[in-house]
């Protein structure tokens, strides 16, 4: 079995001047440094540009003779690299992402609610087209649709509000609909998008 | 009991940095030299 030098002596060597010795560290504590920052920011390019600012703050720090953690060497490294992703998320201002895979979409199960401008733009012109119709029906038959489509009130809600039976408010309901195609025909007003 | 599949085991690569990152760390190593004189750390790259 190879006997496997300490990292706190592999130091001590290097602050020495041995060079060899800080391959070694680097490529022993390579893949777990590399998968550590790759679990957080999932981008190999960016893990190895991570990897690579971890060691040279890793070097500089060690040449300086200010490092002082004996014997803690891999948890000190993952600090810095820690450290270093947390800028790297701040700079660019992203958050941990999600990518999906060939067999999974992300944007099959997350949607965009919002209508876009021109949806938007649309559905505002033909709620005011529609609002300026609702206004020429009969007083009676206007005042049941607004109850109902604007808010969202029951037909024994709208009966006992304006003081006529279930019937009756549903037959206004349906005069109100008829007269309001009506008026769309004789406006020749288009109201989809 | 409950059994994680992966998609595919073949495409399952370990992340390393690649060598060339490596060498540029070692040859920056080489290459810093740090000096103190009269309690100032001063900082040179010799390429």
């Amino acid at each position: 079995m190879e006997l496997q030098i300490a990292d706190s002596l592999l130091i001590q060597n290097y602050i020495n001047g041995d060079e060899k010795s800080l391959e070694t560290l680097i490529k022993r504590h390579n893949q777990r440094l590399s998968g550590f920052i790759y679990s957080k920011v999932k981008d190999r390019e960016i893990t190895e540009d991570i990897f690579q600012d971890t060691f040279i703050k890793v070097i500089r720090t060690l040449k300086k003779g200010r490092y002082n953690e004996e014997g803690k060497f891999l948890p000190w490294v993952m600090r810095i690299a820690h450290n270093l992703i947390i800028d790297y998320f701040r700079k660019s201002s992203r958050l941990p992402y999600f990518e999906g895979s060939n067999t999974f979409d992300i944007f099959s199960v997350v949607h965009d609610e919002k209508l876009n401008i021109e949806k938007q733009l649309i559905k505002e012109q033909i709620d005011e087209d529609l609002a300026v119709l609702v206004e020429e029906l009969p007083i009676d038959q206007r005042d049941v649709l607004v109850m109902r489509m604007y808010r969202n009130m029951s037909f024994k809600e709208i009966s006992e509000n304006t003081g006529v039976s279930i019937n009756t408010a549903l037959g206004r309901m349906r005069y109100a609909l008829i007269n309001l195609r009506k008026l769309i025909d004789e406006h020749n007003i288009i109201l989809t998008d | 009991m409950e059994k994680f599949y992966v998609e595919d085991k073949k495409n399952i690569k370990k992340v390393a940095a690649k060598k060339e990152t490596i060498d540029f760390l070692l040859n920056y190593s080489k290459s810093l030299k740090i000096q103190k004189i009269k309690g100032i750390t001063y900082e040179s790259n010799i390429n």
